[in-house]
């Protein structure tokens, strides 16, 4: 049971992506801050200006007042040495505020674009990527791209203008010497680049695992109570280890890498130290250098060392930012299918009749060969309840999801009161449509939040009447009444009290069209039929889709259809199709009796019976 | 608090004891690294005062003596450098494996009650975020963090040789740097905490919606989704915001500090030289070693915080280690009884509630012979569940004892009391795989011809075969392409694969249609011969074959005995009998 193996995030190394691309895509969270940034850079050079005259102090220190014993010329210089020591705190600080504050709104700003762009894409897209996948690219991803964006990029470019400015002070102090050093970036150059390209790969391959690993907790942390059921906790475990052993493995190989081109950073500026110690010294013997420009030189020489090792961290910080940015945009590049089309229309509630028209309508799922459902045509008159009926993954919830479009359909259309769909404003299609899933979805929020989750306007009496209905009055006696916050999912609840809550959620939305994807079954039947009893009052002028699977509800319904491998074969009132449709009478009958012999529809391949 | 954090630190020596070898060696390769990273600046000083005049002399013996010696330092402090980052790169990733499946081991072992309380989010961002925040550290921290910290100590040590007086003008600074470090320390270890809260904020909404994404998108849930998410992520921001202003007030001024002190030493030292007090060449490596005591203070402070948070997250994992299971696994388990006819259960005096104020059962006794099939009816909270959940032994009972073949459940071991009593739900949760994997679930041991033969039992064997890849269909996410009554199905034939003693089915047969739920009805009935069966149902399909109904009502059993004796007396599963035949056809 490999975990993120459905190929729904980049199938890895078959995609060639483009991770530099991505990530100067992401340049426009940086424009917002181009001034801020351009100050942060300027202070930045500032203060490094001020940093690199120190030495220079130092050296007149040691050629001028020390050499020629004047006490207060020192004095002047070590003033000097002050100021230049405050002024680089200050701006320092300058730069580190600014920083902090710009960093995180940049991130922040990349989290909710994500999470909105996410919260567009359908279910079918979810259906596809763990949603582990999706929290390590609101994460981990981001705080490494945090990290290049604010600080990675800004060293970047303040130790290359460094090593640019020490590099032509040197050569000024001592031409063959200054040249030396300068020369020394190549080598360094050359490890860092290598040292980037593997470092790459190695950091997308722990992302990778990382986001494997989460997966594996999720679906872990999801399904405990079956987990614990059968006491699979060894078997999880296994899986889990294997995960996390390979995360091992590939955190060693990449310490190793830094640890080989870490000490390589280090070794060539102490080698080149160690010349420019033998030549300097020999150059002051020989009276071409003063003790105080050896001085000098070496201390700037060391100056470069920290820009020099920090471009090794910037350029491995560099690519793990490329790959994030790469992730990122990953999903963001996800178009999300099911938007608004240009022109889309919002219907009013107070003009919508609930005339619902199935025309010509196939589905299928990605990736999937055959069709769920193919022709669908049907037209559920206004007011009008339709029960479908059917075996098992015959299609009914996917033909229930059509309508308000969770799923757009493959072929054909579905019109309300003769507008396609696909051209009314989503969020007004989905305020027509009221829903209630066979699994009730809750969220641990208030109950009274996940009853007027539709309806937010919703008042104290209608919130009352719907508890009514969908005989949820219990849940004024939850300790705090409405007030209750549900913990995660609602898990606390029983299955049909969850159901309930649903329902009642589904029906506070004064639907044009209900949708009720069985949404009785964890019921037990006396509440049923009160249930049923009230939700008929309510169907009464409301086109409503059901499905079904108990006879008792079925009364709820002026027609019923049947689906049978993705088609309807059989409209009509429920005791006319019981009288004249065997298949039909089949799926309902609750007669306990031995299972029936296998037949084949007319001109069909035989019923799957399932 | 102050337990959590030595419970914390009693994790860390905990990991860190089986590398206590390489920890040993990872410490002697950096002290060597660190002494010759020392030498460095000492080095220079001997090239400037003893080197330059027998160079004048034309002896260039000294200058060779400490070129040699300076290139010998930079060759060891490679090769320490490099075996050092090796092997704590090595002993960091052990120990990161290690925390992972620790906590990944105890949260297996927490019971259902614990999960619900500490939601899935937070046990994902426990083994997800806190475990990078220690990732983290260990990618990079721990090398710098110790380096530095042994650098300030021997530059101290080293000036304090070189030059007294003036040593004692640059420790000046020390009481000042010490009383920062100890404020900024202080100040973001909490920032730090609330940081790492509020990421957990943000990682529970995110799970949240996107679990629930049908819902959220079917009833416009998006924008409202938004603004909690656009707030959550708010004050994330700003917590962290908070936490690098503190760094950005912290390590300007350690540099103030550090420029202080040069100006200072230039002059004093300057003077010092100029009075023949020492010479030019301790000065220079003075001014050498203040940039290397100051700029590791400033590195400090920055990995100071990848510590913090790591610490705080390190606590957050501890805070789990340390919740004892309420159901815990015995110390002595006591074997089941191995003899046919296992399965006879036994309620003694259970009570039990989820809160002490609502209790759900009180007193409860029921004894249920092995191999006998028992229905339990009721309204909703009635305890039906609950009565299943301390069968499988989800929960303990508050007071009173569940017995399986004589034997307390606290004292079954819980392998065997898995492989014992089963309970399927009409939650049924599949896991990423196969079709064949989820079903093998119940039994990993089972061949392909024992998985297709549950399926078959259960019925559930042609729509497998009916699906793309057969039993090899990936079920996807969360089941997403079956459909719920697939599902159950799945899960039955797990459970009947699974084979044990005591079955439980908590409302198992809810989502069928009624031709498979007939099918399975009558494949019930071969599953339940030979094993002691629970079964909750509302249809009452289910029920007709059992041998024993019992009617629960607020915790108590208000009618027992065979159906066709309760219809006959007219009680209350009379009247619901009769209610369920007039829902028929």
């Amino acid at each position: 049971m490999a975990a993120g193996s459905d190929g729904g995030p980049t199938d890895r190394g078959e995609v060639r992506r483009r991770p530099l691309r991505n990530l100067w895509r992401l340049r426009r969270y940086l424009r917002p801050h181009t001034v801020e940034f351009s100050w942060l850079m300027l202070a930045g050079l500032a203060a490094t200006g001020a940093g690199i005259a120190v030495p220079l102090v130092a050296q007149q220190v040691v050629d001028g007042p020390v050499a020629r014993r004047d006490l207060t010329g020192l004095y002047q210089l070590g003033a000097l040495a002050l100021l230049l020591g405050l002024a680089e705190a200050s701006l320092i600080f300058i730069r580190r505020w600014v920083q902090s504050s710009s960093s995180v709104t940049m991130e922040a700003a990349i989290r909710a674009d994500v999470y909105a762009h996410l919260q567009q894409l359908p279910p079918s897209f979810h259906d596809r990527w763990p949603s582990g996948q999706l929290l390590s690219r609101i994460t981990s991803d981001l705080s490494v791209l945090r990290r290049f964006l604010s600080f990675g990029l800004f060293f970047l470019i303040l130790n290359v203008v460094t090593y640019l400015v020490v590099v032509v002070l040197l050569i000024r102090l001592h031409p063959a010497l200054g040249l030396l050093v300068g020369v020394s970036a190549v080598p360094l150059f050359v490890i860092a680049r290598r040292f980037g390209r593997h470092y790459h790969t190695a950091s997308r391959r722990m992302q990778d695992q990382q986001g494997d690993v989460a997966t594996l907790v999720e679906e872990t942390a999801q399904g405990l109570r079956t987990m614990k059921a059968y006491g699979r906790g060894p078997q999880l475990t296994a899986r889990f280890t294997a995960g996390t052993e390979a995360l091992h493995d590939t955190g060693v190989g990449k310490g190793r890498l830094l640890a080989r081109t870490a000490a390589l950073l280090d070794l060539v500026p102490n080698l080149t130290l160690s010349i420019v110690l033998v030549a300097g010294a020999a150059a002051v013997a020989a009276g071409r250098l003063t003790v105080g420009q050896l001085v000098a030189f070496v201390s700037l020489q060391l100056m470069l060392i920290w820009p020099v090792q920090a471009l090794g961290w910037i350029i491995a910080n560099g690519q793990e930012a490329a790959t994030a940015a790469d992730r990122i945009q990953e999903v963001l590049d996800t178009p999300p299918a099911i938007v608004d089309a240009p022109g889309a229309v919002a219907l009013a509630r107070s003009t919508v009749h609930g005339r619902l028209r199935f025309e010509a309508v196939g589905f299928r799922y990605p990736g999937s060969p055959a069709p769920v459902l193919r022709g669908i045509d049907l037209t559920v008159e206004p007011g009008e309840t339709l029960a479908v009926v059917g075996a098992t993954g015959s299609g009914k919830s996917t033909l229930l999801s059509l309508v308000p479009r969770l799923h757009d359909v493959g072929t054909g259309r579905i019109t309300l009161d003769g507008h396609d769909l696909r051209d009314l404003r989503l969020a007004s299609l989905r305020r027509l449509v009221g829903m209630a899933f066979e699994e009730p979805t809750l969220f641990s929020m208030s109950v009274w939040e996940n009853l007027t989750l539709g309806r937010p306007d919703a008042g104290e009496d209608e919130v009352r009447a719907a508890l009514a209905l969908a005989q949820a009055e219990f849940a004024y006696d939850l300790p705090w009444g409405l007030r209750t916050r549900l913990g995660e999912q609602g898990l606390s609840l029983s299955g049909g009290q969850r159901q309930r809550l649903a329902l009642a959620r589904a029906v506070l939305v004064r639907p044009a069209v209900l949708v009720l994807d069985d949404p009785l079954s964890a019921l037990d039947v006396h509440t049923e039929a009160l249930v049923e009893s009230a939700l008929k009052r309510v169907l009464r002028n409301t086109t409503a889709l059901l499905v079904v699977h108990r006879p008792s509800t079925i009364a709820l319904a002026d027609r019923v259809a049947l689906l049978e491998q993705g088609r309807f074969t059989a409209v009509g009132p429920h005791t006319e199709l019981l009288a004249t449709v065997p298949a039909y009478r089949a799926v309902l009958s609750a007669e306990p009796a031995t299972p029936p012999p296998p037949r084949s529809p007319p001109g069909g391949p035989p019923l799957v019976r399932s | 608090m102050a337990r959590l954090r030595a419970r914390s630190r009693t994790l860390l020596a905990e990991v860190l004891r089986p590398h206590r070898g390489r920890l040993g060696a990872a410490v002697a390769l950096l002290l060597t690294q660190n002494a010759a990273a020392m030498s460095g600046p000492y080095l220079v000083m001997l090239g400037i005062d003893r080197a330059i005049e027998p160079l004048r002399e034309g002896r260039s013996g000294p200058l060779a003596a400490v070129a040699v010696s300076f290139a010998a330092a930079t060759g060891i402090e490679y090769a320490a450098r490099r075996g050092f980052l090796t092997l704590s790169a090595r002993v960091g990733q052990a120990v990161l494996l290690d925390l992972r499946q620790r906590v990944y081991a105890h949260f297996l072992r927490l019971p259902v009650a614990f999960h619900e309380r500490y939601t899935s989010g937070r046990m994902i961002s426990r083994l997800t975020s806190d475990i990078d925040s220690i990732a983290e550290l260990v990618d990079g921290g721990v090398e710098s963090l110790v380096m530095a910290a042994l650098t300030i100590v021997s530059v101290a040590a080293i000036l304090l040789w070189l030059d007294l007086p003036l040593a004692a003008v640059t420790l000046l600074a020390f009481p000042l740097l010490f009383w920062l470090s100890r404020w900024f320390a202080r100040a973001s270890a909490a920032a730090y905490r609330h940081t790492r809260e509020a990421m957990a904020l943000v990682i529970v909404h995110f799970v949240e919606s996107m679990r629930g994404i049908r819902a959220v998108q079917a009833y416009r849930r998006e924008p409202r989704n938004q603004r909690i998410f656009d707030s959550v992520n708010d004050d994330y921001r700003r917590s962290s915001r908070q936490a690098f202003r503190l760094i950005a007030t912290y390590s300007p001024s350690i540099k103030l500090i550090g420029n202080v002190t040069v100006a200072g030493v230039l002059c004093y030292g300057g003077a010092r030289v100029l009075g023949g007090e020492t010479a030019v060449g301790v000065l220079a490596a003075f001014l050498l070693y203040l940039r290397r005591f100051f700029e590791p203070m400033q590195e400090l402070s920055q990995f100071y915080n990848s510590l913090q948070s790591a610490t705080a997250a390190l606590e957050k994992l501890a805070g789990v280690l340390d919740e004892r299971p309420a159901v815990a696994e015995p110390v002595r388990p006591v074997p089941l009884p191995r003899r046919p006819g296992r399965g006879a259960v036994h309620f003694q005096a259970v009570s039990f509630g989820y809160r002490p104020d609502a209790p759900i059962l009180t007193g409860l006794d029921l004894t249920i012979p092995a191999g006998q099939t028992v229905a339990l009816i009721g309204p909703t909270g009635a305890g039906k569940s609950t009565v299943a959940k301390l069968l499988a032994r989800f929960h303990d009972p508050a007071t009173g004892t569940v017995t399986l073949d004589g034997v307390d459940l606290r004292q079954v071991a819980d392998a065997e009391l898995r492989r014992t009593v089963v309970l399927v739900t009409q939650e049924t949760h599949l896991f990423g795989g196969t079709v064949a994997e989820n079903i093998r679930f119940g039994r990993p041991d089972a061949d392909d011809a024992a998985v297709e033969a549950a399926a078959r039992a259960i019925g559930a064997h042609d729509f497998i075969a009916a699906l793309p890849d057969g039993y090899a269909t990936e079920v996807h996410r969360r089941g997403g392409r079956l459909s719920a009554g697939q599902r159950q199905l799945v899960a039955f034939a797990r459970a009947f694969l699974a084979d044990p003693a005591v079955l439980i089915l908590d409302e198992a047969t809810s989502s069928l249609d009624v031709p498979t739920e007939r099918l399975v009805q009558h494949a019930l009935s071969t599953i339940l011969r030979d094993r002691t069966a629970v079964v909750i149902a509302h249809r009452l399909s289910t029920v007709e074959t059992v041998d024993r109904v019992l009617v629960l009502d607020d915790g108590r059993i208000v009618e027992d005995g065979p159906p066709a004796e309760l219809i006959a007396d007219g009680g209350r599963y009379a009247a619901l009998h009769r209610q369920w035949r007039d829902s028929l056809l």
